[in-house]
């Protein structure tokens, strides 16, 4: 193949790093980075807004890491399996449950190149290491795995999970993402989950990085039959954000629901797109996300739905609704349904609003403030996404991170 | 209590005036009446009193107790005394009816200088308030309004004023959407209010809410302004003979 790129600076610097997979170089050499035009990224033009590959982040002491752990206190009681600057420090791990096993995961994998999946790219040329855990066949655990990586200073880590829960088990995880306010903070991550037959999964991820980090992340599923599995997403920080959902529904009956919430401030860019393979017949997915877009905050969501011709009786729905506070606030929203199947139940909404002026008034009318009423609308709008979900413990972590947003970064 | 002088109002942005020198003065703990056909500017008034932003007063002044209303914000309206019971109360999702009560509850107080409720306090009171006009307490906890039966809104609308405890309440269409039942709850409810120094207005359709909340005065607005007043008689005139005599007379 002959190169038919000029390769940009980031791109240079990425084809330079010692023992670079030869397949990812090549690709790299074709293609760049996705730019606007590669439809899976039209919305992230990655190629224009990735301005660095920082250094892989040092491996601290351990007075640093218990110095940088203090600042950052749990939020969910948590089995936490902890890792700083890339590194998962087993040492530091909690005592595990009767029923799971955690190894280091050193984080190869068979390099497959798709033109989209720039976040695999990157891992396959940077690397990085993470936690494997395998929960039995059978095991309940009700508290939850942690997962939370600290970036204590400037620098890229990678890091790459594996988790596989056995049949009939249940179990929950929680990816927590944290990081000063400094520049050059990178993280990488990219997460497998396979969900056993029957299987019961509770998966959060809340993204509670600095101002400045960039946080590219993939959380790719497979989900068996007769599986549950609630993924929990909350995204309230960061400077370059996307997260990337990929679920191979090949299990019949099993049961998928995702819910999100975007809070995007300041000169943030968040981007969350989803993927669904509804493979077999029976299953059920439900989507809902609410955004907040205030100051210069651009957020955006994709999601793409593709059910099979085998996928008969497949209910899938999505919803996304976003809040516009200020005028230099965007939110791009692009579902994508690709239906081979005739008989399938499949639907899609966005709204993008400003608060309504009709609920102001009425609050205005008994006494409550515009600043306050303001408030008061806009936290009840993203609550709403959490509300039914039968587990106080995420449920009251996840709207303490959002009410200490909403303080931040007003109304 | 409140003095409406030649009050002229447009819809915002637009030129078709709505109240067109409206004059109309109620005493401390008078209850008075406003009657009158679709379209004569009875839900605008009430609007225009509470503040909504949708209309501009083009000329006229309303005085409430001393001061300038019409120059203060729809909240400080609301903490001076004023409030208005929704003809359509809004649903608003995600906040809880209890949660709602108490911010709106504090937010007077605080605004009065006083201390805010504390939770048991706070429980206590809407408990009193809630079982007087059959509202269950698990009602008070699903989200302001939604799902809410007509009935159940308008009650919520009357809970809220006594909690409140207003000085001048403005009651706009409360009876539509009530049985009889209702009605009767909803009416006790106001008439439990009735105090010397608190006033209402009352605005309706029908003479029917008038058999339970018995008026000082009845006005009849037509073509935004007040063309006949008198007392409860005069509604009771208007159910026999509608308004065409009344409107006839004035021209």
């Amino acid at each position: 193949m002959n190169a038919i790129l000029k390769n940009n600076a980031v791109e240079e610097s990425l084809l330079a790093v010692a023992g670079i997979n030869a397949l990812a170089a090549e690709n790299l050499r074709q293609f760049g980075l996705p730019n606007r035009r590669v439809e899976a990224w039209h919305y992230t033009d990655l190629r224009r807004l990735l301005t660095q590959i920082p250094a892989r982040a040092e491996v601290l002491d351990a007075q640093a890491v218990k110095a940088a752990a203090a600042n950052y206190p749990r939020i969910v009681p948590a089995i936490r399996l902890p890792l700083f600057n890339g590194k998962y420090l087993e040492n530091l791990a909690d005592d595990l449950p009767k029923g799971a096993n955690v190894s280091v995961n050193d984080g190869t994998r068979e390099f497959a190149y798709s033109r989209d999946d720039a976040i695999g790219l990157l891992h396959a040329i940077m690397g990085g290491e993470g936690v494997a855990i395998e929960i039995e066949e059978g095991a309940i655990i009700d508290t939850p795995f942690g997962m939370p990586h600290t970036s204590i200073n400037a620098g890229y880590s990678g890091l790459m999970h594996s988790v596989d829960v056995g049949k009939d088990a249940k179990a929950s995880f929680v990816e927590r993402y944290l990081s000063p306010d400094d520049t050059g903070v990178q993280v990488n991550s990219i997460s497998h989950l396979n969900v056993g037959e029957g299987a019961e999964v509770v998966w959060a991820i809340l993204q509670e990085h600095g101002n400045e980090t960039t946080h590219l992340a993939q959380l790719n599923i497979t989900l068996s039959a007769g599986a549950k599995l609630t993924i929990l997403v909350l995204n309230c920080g960061g400077k370059l954000v996307r997260q990337e959902i990929n679920v191979d529904v090949v299990g019949e009956n099993s049961n998928l629901n995702i819910l999100g919430v975007n809070l995007i401030g300041g000169e943030s860019h968040i981007d969350v797109t989803t993927k669904l393979n509804h493979a077999v017949a029976g299953t059920v997915s439900s989507q809902l996300y609410r955004n907040v877009a205030t100051h210069r905050g651009q957020g955006v969501f994709q999601g793409q739905i593709n059910v099979a011709q085998a996928a008969q009786q497949t209910d899938a729905k999505m919803a996304c609704n976003t809040l516009l506070l200020s005028d230099d606030a965007e939110f791009s929203a692009k579902p994508e349904l690709e239906i081979f199947a005739d008989d399938v139940l499949c639907g899609h909404g966005a709204t993008v609003t400003d608060i309504d002026d009709d609920h102001l008034f009425y609050l205005n009318a008994r006494g409550i403030p515009p600043k306050e009423a303001r408030a008061l609308l806009i936290k009840a709008f993203v609550d709403e996404t959490f509300e039914d979900l039968g587990d106080e413990r995420f449920e009251q972590a996840l709207i303490a991170r959002i009410d200490t947003w909403l303080e931040e970064n007003g109304s | 209590m409140i003095e409406i002088k030649n009050l002229h109002v447009k819809i915002a942005g637009e030129d078709t005036e709505i109240i067109k020198g409206l004059n109309l003065s109620v005493a401390d703990g008078e209850v008075a009446a406003i009657m009158g056909p679709n379209g004569s500017g009875k839900s605008t008034l009430s609007y225009v009193l509470a503040g909504k932003s949708d209309y501009e007063v083009t000329e006229g002044e309303v005085i409430f107790n001393g001061q300038n209303l019409l120059e203060m914000e729809a909240y400080e309206r609301a903490t001076s005394g004023v409030f208005l019971a929704f003809q359509y109360p809004m649903e608003i999702p995600g906040v809880a009816t209890m949660n709602f009560l108490k911010a709106a509850l504090n937010a007077q107080r605080k605004a009065r200088g006083e201390d805010e409720y504390t939770t048991p306090d706070f429980i206590k009171k809407v408990k009193t308030a809630a079982s007087k006009l059959d509202i269950d307490m698990t009602m008070l906890k699903r989200a302001l309004n939604v799902g809410f039966s007509g009935g159940e809104k308008k009650r919520a609308e009357i809970l809220q004023m006594a909690l409140l405890e207003p000085s001048l309440c403005i009651l706009d269409e409360t009876d539509s959407g009530l049985d009889i039942d209702a009605l009767k709850i909803v009416s006790d409810g106001v008439n439990a209010l009735r105090d010397p120094k608190r006033s209402f207005i009352v605005i309706t359709h029908y003479q029917r809410l008038l058999e339970h909340i018995v008026p000082d005065s009845v006005h009849v607005l037509y073509q935004g302004r007040i063309i006949q007043s008198g007392d409860k008689s005069l509604a009771l005139h208007l159910e026999e003979n509608g308004y065409a005599d009344v409107i006839a007379s004035a021209a």
